[in-house]
């Protein structure tokens, strides 16, 4: 019964990575690729588990699986954070800033 | 796991591949550093998602791996900030303070 639900959540995942990918490639400013990127590529990946958790045959695996996605959710968002600070850091030179 | 699942679980990790290619391909590309680093950073993740869906169709120890590629993903992207600051201490508000 789980198995067809399975496909589908695996399939929306799918959409949602590829699209993260597609807005990766195509858009043009460093930030909005950044934003496109976060934000796709871990619902892409939350819908995988979440599709993958209903075959899990034991406890663990299921742990396991709930732990990466909650772990790759975390250090997604903490990372994108730091790149953006570094690219924004390297972009606004001190003479474009303005004065404090 | 029936037949037609393994064999979509396959496909559906073959499509993910696809997906680190338009990764790479921003690797390549990328004018900025950052940019480049957000490409790596995907491919991790894409690496997670396709080592997951490998597991699932075949054998559920794969998922270990998974769990350490996407904490190795993580530290990538913390080296790569830490490399970009000149003094190498990564927290560039406090550095931007004092030039």
């Amino acid at each position: 019964m789980t198995e067809p639900l399975t496909a589908m959540l695996v399939g929306l995942g799918l959409v949602f990575f590829l699209a993260g990918t597609l807005g990766l490639i195509r858009l043009p400013d460093t930030f909005s690729r950044l934003h496109a990127l976060t934000k796709a590529d871990n619902l892409g990946l939350g819908f995988i588990v979440l599709g993958l958790a209903l075959q899990a045959d034991d406890w663990n695996v299921l742990g396991k699986l709930v732990l990466i996605w909650a772990f790759a959710l975390i250090a997604a968002g903490t990372s994108a954070q730091l790149v953006a600070r570094s690219a924004l850091r390297r972009k606004s030179t001190p003479s474009e800033r303005q004065a404090p | 796991m029936s037949g037609w699942l393994t064999a979509w679980l396959t496909f559906a990790a073959a499509i993910a591949l696809l997906a680190l290619a338009g990764a790479l391909w921003r690797v390549w590309h990328g004018p900025a550093p950052a940019d480049r680093m957000m490409a790596a950073q995907l491919v991790g993740t894409g690496g997670v998602a396709v080592v997951l869906l490998l597991a699932a169709a075949n054998d559920w120890g794969m998922v270990d791996v998974a769990l350490v590629l996407a904490l190795l993903a993580a530290f990538a992207a913390v080296a790569f900030v830490k490399a970009e600051s000149s003094g190498g201490r990564g927290d560039p508000e406090e550095e931007s303070a004092d030039d």
